[in-house]
């Protein structure tokens, strides 16, 4: 956006005289018409956008969703099964919510992994990086908000688990929890500020998603060889380019959307969360839903409570850590051979701490969970710095053109990390 | 003093005012602050209901478990058998992972009444009543194990069911929520 200095002239007399007094339809066309991205973009790029529709389909299926949903203990199980039931569509509005929140992790883990892949974390994107952690959490906070607003037996569940870990803070824990309670177990109260707090955090996710695209306009976009662009010929322009594959992508992506909402609505939830509260009785197995599983994992693999909410919190504040803890020069995995076997095998540990996490935390599930959490902290905070130093990464190509023309005239690729060194596009 | 114009390193009266104005700003600001931090806290109406509760114990038969509540809080009443109090007070209390004597969990000559929390102190499931290997509480959850006196014996659990604040009114009335006043 600020790096662009626009090119764009009004063609008619009233866009003349709007843009002088608001210039929004330059910044609209230096940012999504005329911006330059990398010719060589994959379909991991896309992610931004699906990122961007699912935070829509969230607000707008959420606000409809509000219209008939009613905070209260004694009656929010009733309005959602009301709305399920009596509302024209609302089985499909509250499914599309729910599912949605779904969706909303799938697309934000790949586009998570793809910069871990890609090193996008890397010099000169801190910032619009550790904007992303800040976006992750604030998802993570209204997601679990959200889940609590039906008042089902999970719900209630969940809710009394997670705040409980409040507790844990010596001292003051115990304060803590009734402030978040507002009383002094989950109750009414609890339910309201969650409603309140689920509505205004989406909007809070929006404010910080302009910062985050804001940042990523001053660099431009990293690309799957992590050089940036040198010259005209390695970019092409946002519209139609990225635009209309982001469409296509987003298009593809709603039809995996459809197919859970339209075929299995309840897969992804829990049959005890269509049962009331119920604060006397327990679910036999309480579990978060599957996007929060391999946190909670690490966090029943340390056997003292507060170690627990420590190491689970540990585990996504050390991403914030990671332009700095990866002491490799160069971006992209692809050009890096021993990180890309450690990268996998990462990939693997995340999703069997996920799968560690949906199991009871009992005999050798527990014993693998503590090895998987100590591999986990072990590649940021000792296999990302030492590979840096260790590994002898690939030649990188001398252009994205080059690496996607194969080489024009004469030269083979110049020496690792010659062409590694932060700088804008050019 | 009618001169405005003075030397760069004396402080002026003007200042003086930005230094007032910004700390007034600052230190108002935090004072906002305060009621909306004080109106997350459990209100009037829910410290009412939160009140002491009278619990009559004549229709609890022996060996029977009554649950209640108190602030939102799962209590469980459970009538002893002289069976389960000879068990619970036969414990070498050394080995207990929490130790603690059945005598400090009951009041003195109340042996046959226990009075605890009714959340596993694990991550907060309602235990089974009369199950497990001491026939205490078993947590279907993740199977902590109490035994009659409530304190953990197995599983899970890092410290015992603790024991709610309450008084015997006479021999056949508690009050939960309010400590004997001696």
């Amino acid at each position: 956006m600020s790096d662009h200095p626009t090119t764009y002239v009004p063609k008619s007399a009233f866009g003349k005289w709007f843009e002088s007094r608001l210039p929004i339809a330059g910044l609209v066309h230096s940012s999504f018409i005329a911006f330059p991205v990398p010719r060589n973009l994959t379909y991991f790029w896309t992610f931004g956008a699906i990122l961007a529709f699912m935070l829509v389909a969230q607000i707008v299926t959420g606000v409809f969703l509000a219209m008939y949903y009613t905070p209260n203990a004694g009656m929010a199980f009733q309005s959602v099964e009301h709305i399920m039931r009596d509302v024209n569509y609302g089985w499909l509005i509250r499914y599309l919510h729910a599912n949605g929140a779904s969706m909303f992790f799938v697309a934000v883990y790949v586009h998570i992994f793809r910069n871990f892949y890609y090193g996008s974390y890397k010099a000169p994107r801190e910032v619009l990086y550790i904007l992303g952690v800040i976006i992750f959490l604030l998802m993570m906070a209204t997601a679990f908000m959200g889940y609590v607003l039906p008042w089902g037996q999970m719900s209630f569940w969940g809710a009394t688990v997670i705040t409980n870990l409040f507790s844990a803070i010596p001292l003051v824990g115990e304060t803590i929890v009734s402030y978040l309670w507002g009383g002094y177990s989950v109750g009414n109260p609890t339910l309201n500020r969650f409603f309140s707090l689920h509505y205004l955090l989406p909007f809070m996710i929006a404010g910080v998603v302009i910062l985050h695209i804001w940042a990523l306009h001053v660099p431009g976009q990293n690309n799957p060889t992590g050089i940036p662009i040198k010259s005209g010929k390695d970019a092409v322009p946002f519209t139609p380019y990225a635009t209309i594959k982001d469409i296509f992508a987003v298009v593809v992506f709603m039809i995996f959307f459809a197919y859970w909402v339209f075929y299995m609505p309840n897969y992804l939830g829990h049959a005890d969360n269509y049962i009331p509260a119920n604060p006397a009785v327990t679910p036999s197995h309480i579990v978060p839903e599957w996007y929060f599983l391999p946190f909670y994992a690490i966090l029943r693999a340390i056997p003292d409570k507060l170690g627990g909410v420590i190491a689970m919190g540990s585990a996504i504040v050390i991403w914030v850590f990671m332009p700095w803890l990866d002491t490799s020069k160069v971006r992209s995995t692809a050009y890096r051979p021993l990180y890309k076997q450690f990268f996998w095998i990462f990939v693997v540990v995340c999703f069997v701490l996920g799968w560690l996490g949906s199991r009871p935390a009992e005999g050798w599930y527990v014993i693998a969970s503590q090895i998987c959490t100590a591999y986990y902290f072990a590649h940021f905070l000792i296999i990302l710095p030492v590979l840096g130093f260790v590994e002898r990464p690939l030649p990188l190509p001398n252009s994205i053109l080059e690496s996607v023309m194969g080489v024009q005239k004469g030269g083979a690729g110049i020496p690792a990390g010659a062409n590694a060194e932060p700088h804008s596009k050019g | 003093m009618a001169e405005t114009t003075t030397h760069v390193a004396e402080p002026t009266r003007r200042d003086f005012l930005y230094i007032a104005t910004g700390a007034a700003a600052v230190v108002g600001g935090a004072t906002l602050v305060w009621p909306f931090v004080q109106s997350l806290a459990p209100d009037a109406a829910t410290v009412a209901a939160g009140a002491p509760v009278e619990v009559d114990l004549t229709p609890i038969a022996e060996g029977q478990i009554v649950k209640v509540f108190w602030r939102g809080k799962l209590i469980f009443i459970r009538h002893r058998t002289a069976e389960e109090i000879k068990a619970a007070e036969d414990v070498n209390v050394a080995s207990l992972r929490d130790p603690q004597a059945d005598s400090a969990r009951v009041k003195p000559g109340k042996a046959q009444w226990l009075i605890v929390y009714g959340n596993c102190t694990h991550l907060g499931c309602v235990p089974l009543g009369q199950q497990g290997e001491y026939h205490g509480w078993f947590c279907p959850c993740h199977g902590s194990i109490f035994d009659t006196s409530g304190r953990v014996r197995g599983g899970p659990a890092p410290i015992n069911l603790p024991i709610p604040p309450y008084t015997f009114a006479s021999d056949t009335k508690i009050v939960i929520g309010q400590e004997a006043t001696a």
